[in-house]
């Protein structure tokens, strides 16, 4: 089948496009984006073709009208937990992708720390396997650094990144011992994938399950210091610099890690970030209510922190925005705070509410897509993110203006823990079309 | 009167609400007093007390306030419980609801368990300590004893010494105190001083003689003595030379000010015989007023759910 989507207003900062538009998709595979002048008349068309008409297509052709939508490559979750295989009552490939197709991604790379952990050749074709027969949308797992994530000995980092690891990480803990880390950041430089740090000091965040601060002293939970997360931080950066590795840092929280990393960049470290939404929305206060859809590793700091985030996705020193997907049980979270498991389910929420940040005039509508589109997409060294001509078509349908109600119960990922149930919010996703399939969410 | 049908912490309570207890646990001191102790208020109501962590006083003080008040009181603790069974708490709140509880006691080791089970009950849901969160009755009780000898709350120095950090009961008493217009100090090493503390408008010593200077009344608390191998101190001994409570600190103090101790103590610890004993020593009567204290709390939030 094939599919011409009109009206509709392309954003694709990998081409560097924005503007109305038309785009042919055949076999799955994007034929033709065609730029449009506002009255109509066409442009230059991107595939060097000159004011040729759209190629009429010769079989069917189902034509999307996506009047006052945006229309822009598939996102790219860089940092996803679909927790299969091991926790299939948590979520599973086929639901986790399903809940990412509906935020409108195309593409998630899958965190290890499943059971077994991802460490292993088997594991990772198991879920390359997975995906293909089950998965809604392109699923890149990501290898353990460490065997089965013990900070002792390294994987064989070679053997999982040609079954298909597209990086490294040990997330959900840190590799806590520097030499283990310094040999990982060394030995990847064979591949050149990055090595994804879950940066935390495990003696200062011990038994901790929010900020510290003051809104933890008035709810007697006990703190994880900023320090915590900002040690690891420079750490990794020393160590970056001393082994010349690609290093990515994991979901940044605070403002003393947005510095380190801005001046790291600075001193040309070849260092990349990340931040997820609820870092960039919620403070601590939040958690006056002791809502455990609230916890998560690294906890949401104050306003300072929310500011310096900003600052550093504006001025680039956060590269991207993945969603630390963390879907778990309602058993799991429905129990006491310090007892219930850290994580948000966020693959749904992760546009409408990283939107709010244009409304903000913190980025530009363009530099946010890039953000959760071709800038994560280069990091993991895989080739989407991008309208250009050939590319698979993974598309999503956005209308920016609509509002609706979060209702965590509609929601596909059998995780509903989010702290945003009720929130109006607006730029859900109309429709996706990941690899040529339609998804249609009206 | 009280607007709410549970008691979660001081935090949620107006200075009227907490004089309107004060003045009830009063009229209930004298019903303590009296030959036949006990009154019809509850009769036919339950409570359960729900201790997930070891306690004695609390329990007890609980548990012979509802019989005064003529209520069936069933003690559920986890020793002999299903949650060594691996119940989950929501399991076992439903299933003290199901029996027909009226009052739920709740002491539980995790910080805003009483708001978990407010949540899921509509019956109510009485705090007797969450985790470093509220000891809400045990702050009240201070007042109620702070206002028998002082006669007011407002302008009085009130010093609390010790692991403030982990403390539900100092916490409960800067509130309660600060809410009634007392000035607050806390006095303790540094290393157990709870992040950005002096937001709630007190003071911060980590000197015990600066500390103490003039204060009206001076509250010690319980050192859980596993502090010292989780880092927090060196020594208990090292402890007792900065912080205990000795009769030579008690000097700069004023010459009236009352001796305050949550039990229980730990003598040569935190606080020196001759001070727990001495005549500046209320901590005895403290027990006594907790009794009323919390007929008072329990009075009121049966007249809250009519």
């Amino acid at each position: 089948m094939n599919i011409l989507i009109k009206n509709g207003r392309i954003i694709d900062p990998s081409q560097d496009i924005d503007g109305k538009g038309e785009i042919l998709i055949e076999d799955g595979k994007i034929m033709e984006v065609r730029r449009l002048k506002a009255e109509g008349k066409r442009l230059k068309a991107k595939n060097g073709k000159k004011n040729s008409e759209l190629r009429t297509p010769d079989s069917e052709l189902r034509i999307i009208d996506a009047s006052g939508c945006i229309v822009i490559p598939g996102l790219v979750d860089m940092h996803t937990h679909l927790r299969e295989p091991g926790y299939e009552y948590k979520e599973t490939i086929a639901t986790g992708t399903k809940a990412a197709v509906r935020g409108g991604f195309t593409s998630v790379c899958c965190m290890p720390n499943t059971n077994p952990v991802n460490d292993t050749i088997s594991v990772t074709a198991f879920i390359i396997d997975k995906a293909k027969k089950e998965g809604s949308c392109a699923v890149y797992p990501i290898g353990a650094i460490t065997k089965t994530q013990r900070n002792e000995e390294l994987a064989e980092l070679d053997a999982l990144k040609r079954s298909g690891c597209v990086a490294f990480s040990d997330d959900g803990k840190p590799v806590t011992n520097s030499l283990i880390m310094r040999r990982a950041l060394e030995y990847s430089k064979i591949f050149d994938v990055p090595i994804i740090s879950h940066c935390e000091d495990m003696y200062l965040s011990e038994g901790g399950v929010m900020n510290e601060g003051f809104i933890s002293t008035i709810l007697g939970l006990k703190g994880i210091p900023k320090a915590a997360e900002e040690i690891m931080v420079a750490r990794d950066l020393a160590l970056c610099e001393l082994t010349g590795g690609k290093l990515h840092i994991a979901h940044v929280s605070t403002e003393g890690s947005v510095g380190l990393i801005r001046e790291a960049k600075a001193r040309g470290i070849r260092v990349t970030a990340e931040t997820c939404p609820h870092y960039f929305t919620l403070t601590d206060e939040a958690l006056k209510s002791y809502d455990t859809n609230l916890k998560v590793n690294p906890p949401v700091r104050t306003e300072r922190d929310v500011e310096a985030i900003k600052r550093g996705l504006n001025d680039n020193t956060i590269d991207a925005i993945a969603t630390d997907h963390a879907p778990h049980h309602a058993d799991d979270k429905t129990k006491e705070f310090d007892a219930a498991a850290f994580g948000i389910s966020g693959l749904e929420t992760a546009f409408p509410l990283s939107l709010k940040l244009v409304e903000q005039k913190v980025l530009s509508l363009k530099q946010l897509i890039h953000k959760m589109t071709v800038t994560p997409a280069n990091i993991m060294g895989i080739l989407k993110g991008s309208l250009s001509v050939g590319s698979d078509a993974d598309i999503a349908i956005i209308d920016p203006e609509k509002s609706l109600e979060v209702d965590s119960s509609t929601f596909l990922s059998k995780g509903k823990n989010t702290p945003f149930h009720g929130w109006v919010l607006k730029g859900f996703v109309e429709k996706t079309i990941a690899a040529g399939k339609i998804y249609d969410w009206t | 009167m009280l607007n709410t049908k549970d008691l979660l912490g001081i935090k949620e309570l107006t200075p009227e609400e907490i004089y309107s207890i004060l003045d009830t646990a009063s009229g209930f001191k004298d019903v303590l007093q009296r030959d036949i102790k006990k009154v019809p208020p509850l009769r036919g109501k339950t409570v359960v007390n729900l201790f997930f962590e070891p306690s004695t006083r609390t329990r007890t003080s609980f548990e012979l306030a509802a019989k005064r008040l003529s209520a069936d009181v069933v003690n559920f603790s986890v020793a002999t419980s299903s949650v060594t069974k691996g119940e989950t708490l929501k399991d076992t709140a439903l299933t003290i609801k199901a029996l027909g509880a009226d009052f739920v006691v709740i002491r539980h080791s995790s910080a805003g368990v009483p708001h978990f089970l407010s949540r899921l009950l509509d019956i109510s849901i009485i705090n007797a300590g969450d985790g470093a969160n509220e000891h809400p009755t045990q702050a009240l009780l201070d007042l109620f004893t702070v206002l028998s000898h002082k006669k007011k709350i407002k302008g009085l120095i009130i010093a609390i010494i010790g692991d403030i950090v982990h403390s539900r009961v100092a916490r409960s008493c800067i509130y309660a105190f600060v809410k009634l217009g007392a000035r607050v100090r806390v006095i303790c090493p540094p290393t157990l001083t709870p992040p950005e503390i002096t937001n709630l408008g007190i003071e911060v010593f980590h000197n015990m003689e600066k500390g103490l200077e003039d204060a009206d009344v001076i509250m010690t608390l319980r050192l859980q003595l596993e502090r010292q191998s989780k880092g927090f101190l060196p020594s208990l001994e090292e402890y007792f030379y900065l912080y205990g409570l000795t009769s030579e600190r008690m000097r700069v103090a004023k010459g009236d000010a009352i001796v305050m101790h949550p039990g229980p103590m730990n003598r040569g610890v935190e606080i020196e015989s001759e001070v727990a004993d001495g005549r500046q020593s209320v901590i005895l009567e403290q027990v006594t007023n907790g009794l009323a204290v919390r007929m008072a709390v329990l009075y009121l939030l049966a007249g809250v759910k009519k």
